[in-house]
C-alpha cells in the first residue's frame, strides 16, 4: 500500500517522484517500459524553450517560463548535461519577419525575457552560417539544450535513493477505486494499491484517465522524425535555430546537443499507434530539406542515426495539470507535449503540491544524485588516479565515445540503474556513436548478463522481448 | 617510457608493421591493441582464402594471424599491450601517445615514429538512414559474425542480408551452416561488391538468391525485426513504387561498406582523403606528418589481407628507418598520383622520386570492367599497363612503377583503358 | 558437346571459366589463369569439392568457441552434413593449431582440425 503511484516514468514522472520524496511519503514510480525516460522523454527535441510560443494564459506559458528559469540549478545539482544556448527564430520572408514581433510581444507578455529582434551583422554573428537570405531573428537568451533521458534518468536515481520504489514492465491495464483507494492492475497479473495517483503517462494519459471514468480529455499521437549528425559537424550551429511556427508544431529546429551533435528535425504527423515509432523515407527527406532552408551548408551524409518520437497532442491544446473531476486524488499530467520538457521542473513541483496535502519533509532529504564520471572528459591527472583506484575505469569499452567499464557498471548498479542494452546507451551512451555499437555490442552484453547474473540470451535491447540474441549456436 | 616504434592495432596490419619494423633495426617496438587478443579482425573470419599472395597456401583468417601471433611472441623487442585504448596523438620529436588500460593505468609513451593500424569499422544503419522501426535484430555483419563464430551464440533464425560485401556473403553462409534459414542478400548495386568465388561458394552453393538492383526501404517489428520491404531500385538507387515486397524475417544484417577507424589520425592533426577515408601518404607509407605512418586498412579498405601485410611491412620498415635517423626526408622530391577514367583513387597519393624500390600504386574502380587495360601513365608516357580479363569495385588492383621512371614525371595518373 | 560457365573458387581471383563436355568428362577448360583452374573444372564436373570451415564448443578453455576447417575439400553435398556435425560435439582445451578435433566428418573420410589455439583456462 503506497500513499502516491506516478503512472509513467518519463521527464515529468521522474522528476515529480523526486520531488514527491522529500516528504515523508511511501511513494512508487511505474513504467510499462524496462526504464526511466524511454518513451517521448527519450526522442524529442532536446530544447529548452525560452517561453515566447505557447499562448499567453496559457498553462504551457506558465511552466515554460518557470520550468526554463529553474532548469539550470536542477540540471546542475542533479549533473545532467545542460547548456545555456539561447535560441534564434529565423525570419526570410516579410511574413516571418512580422511573426518575429509577434512572437516578441507575446513572449514579453509571458514573462520571458531578454527577447530581441536581431538584423544584419547581428543575426548572423550569433549564427554565421545561416541562411544568407534570412531578414531577421528573434534572439531569446534564455532558451538552452539538455539531455531529456539523463534528467529523467538523474530524478529518478534522486527519487530512489530517497526512498521511491521505480517498477518496471508494469503496464497498466485497470484501475479499481474502493475504500478510498486505487488498485492499478498491471497486464501479467501484478497490482498496486495507492491512496493518490498521479498520471504521467504520456501519449497512453487519456487511455489512464478512461480507466477512472474520466474522457475530460484526449490524446493524439504526433509523430516526429529526426536525424542525428556526427560530432564532425559540431560548430555548424551554435544555438537553437527555428524556423516561424506553424499551426502543426514549431517547425523543422537545427541545434546542438549537449553531446557535440547536431540534431535535425522534427517534422509533425498525426498517427493512429501510440506505440509507432517507425521512421520514414519521406520524413525524413523531409526534414532534411527543411533544414537546408536554416543551415544551407550542413553535411547530410554526416548523419549517424535518425529516429522517431512521439508528441502528446491534446485535444483542450493546452497541458491538462490539474485533480480528475471524476476523482480528486487522481492527479493528471496529461498533453505534456512540447514544451513539456522545458516546463518538467515546474510541472514536477505543481503535482507534487497537488498531491502531497500534509505529509511532512524529510529530515535527510538529498537533492541530489551521485555524479556520474565522464572518463572523457577527465584531466590525465584525475584520470591517471581514478584508474590506479578504480581499475574498471581504464578499460575502455565503446571506441567511438570513450565510455569504460567502469562508467557502464555504475549505470547498472546505480539506484533505478540500466537493466538493458538501450539503458546503458542511455547512461553512458555506449554505442551512440559512429559505429552504433558494431564494436562494443558484444562486450556490452557481456557485462550486462555478468552483473545482472542472467545468461547472455535474456539480455534485451530495450526490455520486453527484445533479446539481442536468440541462443547458443550449438 | 620511450619506445623507436610504437604501432597502434595488433591486427595483421599492425603485426606485419612491427616484426618488420624490428627487422629493420627498431629494438624497442610496443603493439598498443584494443581487444583483448592479437590478430584483430582476422580472428572472426574462420572461413579460408586468406594468405594465398602471402604464404602460397590457402588459409583461415585465425591461422593467417597466428603465424604472425607467434613470431611477435618469439620476439622480445617486440612488446605487446593488449586490452589498451589509445586516446590521443600528439605529433613532435618524438611523438606522443595518450593510453590507458587497466593494469598500467594512463600511460605516456613517446615514440619516434608511429604506425597507424587501427583497421577499419562497419557502417551502420544510421549511415544509410533505412526507414521503420528499431527493434532488437538489426545488426551489422561483422558483428553478427563475432557473436556466431567466437562468442557461440545465434543472433537470428531467418535471416535478410543487405550487401553484398564480402562480409555479408561469408555470414549468410555462416548462418546456413549454423542452421538458420538466409532468405536472400540484397544489393543496391547492380553488381556485387564482393568477391565472384563467395559469390558462388556462399550463396550459389546453397540457392540463396542474390538480389541485385534490391534494397530495404522498411523495417518492421515491436520487440523483435519480424520482417522488412524490399523494393526494387532505378538507375539512380530510388526505390521504384510497386516492387515491394514483405519478407519475414527475424534478422537483418547489414554488409554496406567499411570505414577507415581515423579518429585517431584526425586527433594527431592529419587530413584524411575524401575517397579512401584515410591518411594521405606517399610510397613508404608515411603520412603527412615525418614518423607517423598508416598502413592496411586504416589507410584505405583492402580487398584481400595478403596486401595488408604486404603494404604494413613497407610501413614498418620505413618506420623503423625513422626511427634509426636514417629515413628518407619528408620533403624529398614528389610526384602525385590520381586516378582518372574509371579509377576511384589511388594509394599512395605520393611518391617519391628518389625512392630506392618499385613502387606498388594500389586503387580501385567505381564500376565493372570486362576485358579492360590498366594503365599508370605520365602525360603521355605510359609507365606501366596490364590487361585484365574483369575488373571490379569490390577487387582492390595495383599496378607497379620503378623510380627511374619518375624522373621527368609531374603526375601520374592510373586509369583504365579500352 | 556442352559448355558450362563457372567461377573457379580455388583463390580469391575468381577466373571466369568456360568448360566444354562430353558427358561426363572435362574435353577441354578456357578462361583460367592458373593450373588449378583446370583441376577446379575437372572437380566441379566429376565431383564438385569444397572446404568447409565451423566451429565447436570449448570445454575448459580461454574461449568459449574454437574454429575449425577440414584438412581438405570435401563434397559439396555433404556440407550440411558436416554442419551437423559440428552440433552435439565439444572440443577440450588445450587446443593448438592444426590439433585434429574430429576424425572422418560425416562419413567424408576427411578430419575436422583446429584453426585457432585455445589454452585451458587456469
Amino acid at each position: 500500500m503506497y500513499d502516491i503511484a506516478i503512472i509513467g516514468a518519463g521527464v515529468i514522472g521522474a522528476l515529480t517522484a523526486r520531488e514527491l520524496s522529500r516528504y515523508d511519503l511511501r511513494v512508487v514510480l511505474v513504467d510499462r517500459l524496462n526504464d526511466v525516460g524511454a518513451g517521448t522523454t527519450r526522442a524529442n527535441s532536446a530544447i529548452v524553450h525560452a517561453g515566447f510560443d505557447a499562448p499567453v494564459g496559457s498553462l504551457k506559458a506558465k511552466y515554460n517560463v518557470a520550468g526554463t528559469a529553474a532548469m539550470p540549478a536542477l540540471c546542475e545539482q542533479l549533473h545532467v548535461p545542460y547548456q545555456n544556448t539561447g535560441s534564434v527564430v529565423l525570419a526570410f520572408d516579410d511574413a516571418d519577419r512580422a511573426t518575429l514581433d509577434e512572437l516578441k510581444a507575446r513572449g514579453e507578455q509571458n514573462g520571458v525575457p531578454g527577447l530581441e529582434v536581431l538584423e544584419g551583422d547581428a543575426l548572423f554573428a550569433k549564427e554565421p552560417n545561416a541562411n544568407p537570405i534570412c531578414t531577421g531573428a528573434l534572439w531569446a537568451p534564455t532558451a538552452g539544450i539538455v539531455c531529456p533521458y539523463e534528467l529523467a534518468i538523474a530524478g529518478a536515481e534522486c527519487a530512489v535513493r530517497n526512498g521511491v520504489e521505480f517498477v518496471r514492465e508494469f503496464a497498466v491495464k485497470a484501475i479499481d477505486f474502493t475504500d478510498e483507494q486505487f488498485t492499478l492492475k498491471a497486464d501479467d497479473g501484478r497490482s498496486i494499491c495507492a491512496k493518490t495517483v498521479i498520471n504521467a503517462a504520456g501519449v497512453h494519459a487519456d487511455e489512464i484517465a478512461r480507466m477512472i471514468g474520466d474522457d475530460s480529455f484526449s490524446i493524439t499521437p504526433v509523430k516526429g522524425e529526426y536525424l542525428l549528425l556526427d560530432k564532425t559537424q559540431q560548430g555548424v550551429v551554435n544555438t537553437v535555430v527555428f524556423q516561424c511556427p506553424s499551426p502543426m508544431g514549431k517547425g523543422i529546429l537545427v541545434s546542438p546537443t549537449v553531446h557535440g551533435n547536431v540534431l535535425v528535425g522534427p517534422n509533425a504527423e498525426q498517427v493512429d499507434c501510440r506505440l509507432s515509432l517507425t521512421t520514414t523515407a519521406a520524413a525524413l527527406q523531409e526534414v532534411q530539406h527543411a533544414a537546408k532552408r536554416s543551415l544551407p551548408d550542413y553535411q547530410i551524409r554526416d548523419t549517424i542515426t535518425s529516429f522517431a518520437g512521439l508528441r502528446a497532442r491534446c485535444d483542450r491544446h493546452d497541458f491538462v495539470i490539474e485533480p480528475s473531476a471524476v476523482n480528486p486524488q487522481f492527479i493528471h499530467a496529461g498533453g505534456i507535449e512540447s514544451p513539456g520538457l522545458s516546463a518538467a521542473p515546474a510541472i514536477a513541483v505543481a503535482l507534487a503540491d497537488m498531491a502531497v496535502c500534509d505529509a511532512a519533509k524529510k529530515e535527510d532529504w538529498n537533492p541530489g544524485r551521485a555524479k556520474p564520471v565522464r572518463v572523457h572528459e577527465l584531466s590525465h591527472d584525475d584520470y591517471a588516479a581514478l584508474v590506479k583506484e578504480q581499475p574498471a575505469y581504464g578499460r575502455i569499452i565503446c571506441r567511438c565515445e570513450t565510455i569504460s567499464e567502469g562508467e557502464i557498471l555504475h549505470a547498472i548498479h546505480s539506484p533505478a540503474g540500466a537493466r538493458d542494452v538501450d539503458g546503458v546507451k542511455r547512461r553512458t551512451r555506449s554505442g551512440m556513436g559512429r559505429c552504433q555499437g558494431g564494436f562494443c555490442g558484444t562486450k556490452l552484453l557481456e557485462i550486462i548478463a555478468h552483473e545482472l547474473n542472467m545468461p547472455i540470451e535474456n539480455v534485451t535491447k530495450s526490455g520486453g522481448n527484445s533479446q539481442v540474441l536468440l541462443g547458443r549456436t550449438k | 617510457m620511450n619506445y623507436d616504434v610504437i604501432v597502434i592495432g595488433g591486427g595483421p596490419a599492425g603485426m606485419a608493421a612491427a616484426l618488420q619494423a624490428q627487422e629493420n633495426g627498431a629494438t624497442r617496438v610496443l603493439i598498443l591493441e584494443r581487444d583483448t587478443f592479437l590478430g584483430g579482425i582476422l580472428m572472426q573470419c574462420i572461413h579460408t582464402g586468406f594468405g594465398l599472395h602471402y604464404f602460397k597456401e590457402e588459409l583461415s583468417g585465425p591461422e593467417f594471424a597466428h603465424r604472425f601471433i607467434e613470431k611477435i611472441e618469439a620476439n622480445p623487442a617486440i612488446e605487446v599491450k593488449l586490452d589498451t585504448m589509445v586516446l590521443d596523438i600528439q605529433s613532435g620529436e618524438p611523438h606522443s601517445i595518450i593510453a590507458v588500460n587497466k593494469a598500467d593505468g594512463l600511460m605516456q609513451l613517446s615514440a619516434k615514429s608511429i604506425v597507424l593500424a587501427m583497421g577499419c569499422r562497419e557502417r551502420p544503419r544510421g549511415a544509410l538512414n533505412i526507414a521503420g522501426a528499431r527493434p532488437a535484430g538489426v545488426l551489422s555483419a561483422g558483428t553478427a559474425q563475432k557473436y556466431v563464430n567466437m562468442d557461440g551464440y545465434l543472433p537470428g533464425r531467418e535471416v535478410v542480408i543487405l550487401g553484398s560485401g564480402d562480409i555479408g556473403l561469408i555470414m549468410a553462409r555462416r548462418m546456413t551452416f549454423e542452421g538458420a534459414k538466409v532468405k536472400m542478400v540484397c544489393e543496391l548495386m547492380p553488381y556485387s561488391g564482393g568477391l565472384t568465388r563467395n559469390i558462388v561458394q556462399c550463396l550459389n552453393d546453397f540457392d540463396i538468391p542474390l538480389k541485385l538492383s534490391t534494397t530495404v526501404v522498411d523495417i518492421h517489428g515491436g520487440d523483435r525485426v519480424t520482417g522488412v520491404t524490399i523494393a526494387q531500385v532505378d538507375d539512380n538507387r530510388r526505390p521504384i513504387p510497386g516492387t515491394e515486397e514483405h519478407v519475414p524475417c527475424d534478422l537483418l544484417l547489414l554488409s554496406v561498406g567499411l570505414i577507415p577507424e581515423n579518429e585517431l589520425s584526425r586527433a594527431a592533426g592529419l587530413a584524411i582523403d575524401p575517397i579512401t577515408g584515410g591518411a594521405l601518404v606517399n610510397e613508404a607509407c608515411e603520412t603527412e606528418i615525418p614518423g607517423i605512418y598508416a598502413c592496411g586498412n586504416v589507410l584505405h579498405v583492402h580487398d584481400l589481407v595478403d596486401y595488408v601485410a604486404l603494404e604494413a611491412e613497407v610501413a614498418g620498415a620505413a618506420a623503423a628507418q625513422f626511427a634509426m635517423r636514417n629515413s628518407q626526408c619528408a620533403t624529398g622530391d614528389y610526384v602525385a598520383t590520381r586516378g582518372e577514367n574509371g579509377v576511384r583513387y589511388v594509394v599512395p597519393q605520393r611518391v617519391n622520386k628518389q625512392a630506392d624500390a618499385p613502387i606498388t600504386l594500389y586503387f580501385r574502380v567505381g564500376q565493372v570492367y570486362a576485358n579492360a587495360s590498366v594503365q599508370v601513365r605520365a602525360g603521355d608516357k605510359i609507365l606501366a599497363k596490364e590487361r585484365r580479363a574483369r575488373i571490379t569495385p569490390g577487387e582492390m588492383e595495383h599496378l607497379m612503377v620503378k623510380p627511374e621512371q619518375l624522373a621527368d614525371c609531374n603526375e601520374l595518373v592510373v586509369e583504365v583503358v579500352a | 558437346m556442352m559448355e558450362l560457365n563457372m567461377v573457379c573458387v580455388a583463390c580469391p581471383m575468381g577466373c571466369q571459366l568456360t568448360a566444354q563436355i562430353e558427358g561426363d568428362e572435362l574435353i577441354n577448360v578456357t578462361g583460367q589463369n592458373c593450373g588449378r583452374g583446370v583441376a577446379y573444372a575437372r572437380a566441379e564436373v566429376a565431383n564438385p569439392a569444397r572446404g568447409f570451415h565451423s566451429t565447436l564448443r570449448v570445454l575448459g578453455g580461454d574461449l568459449p568457441m574454437v574454429s575449425v576447417k577440414t584438412a581438405q575439400p570435401v563434397p559439396k553435398h555433404s556440407l550440411m552434413d558436416c554442419a551437423a556435425a559440428t552440433r552435439g560435439i565439444t572440443a577440450n582445451a588445450p587446443i593448438a593449431v592444426g590439433d585434429v578435433l574430429l576424425r572422418d566428418i560425416a562419413g567424408t573420410g576427411v578430419d575436422l582440425v583446429a584453426t585457432t589455439r585455445v589454452a585451458a583456462h587456469g
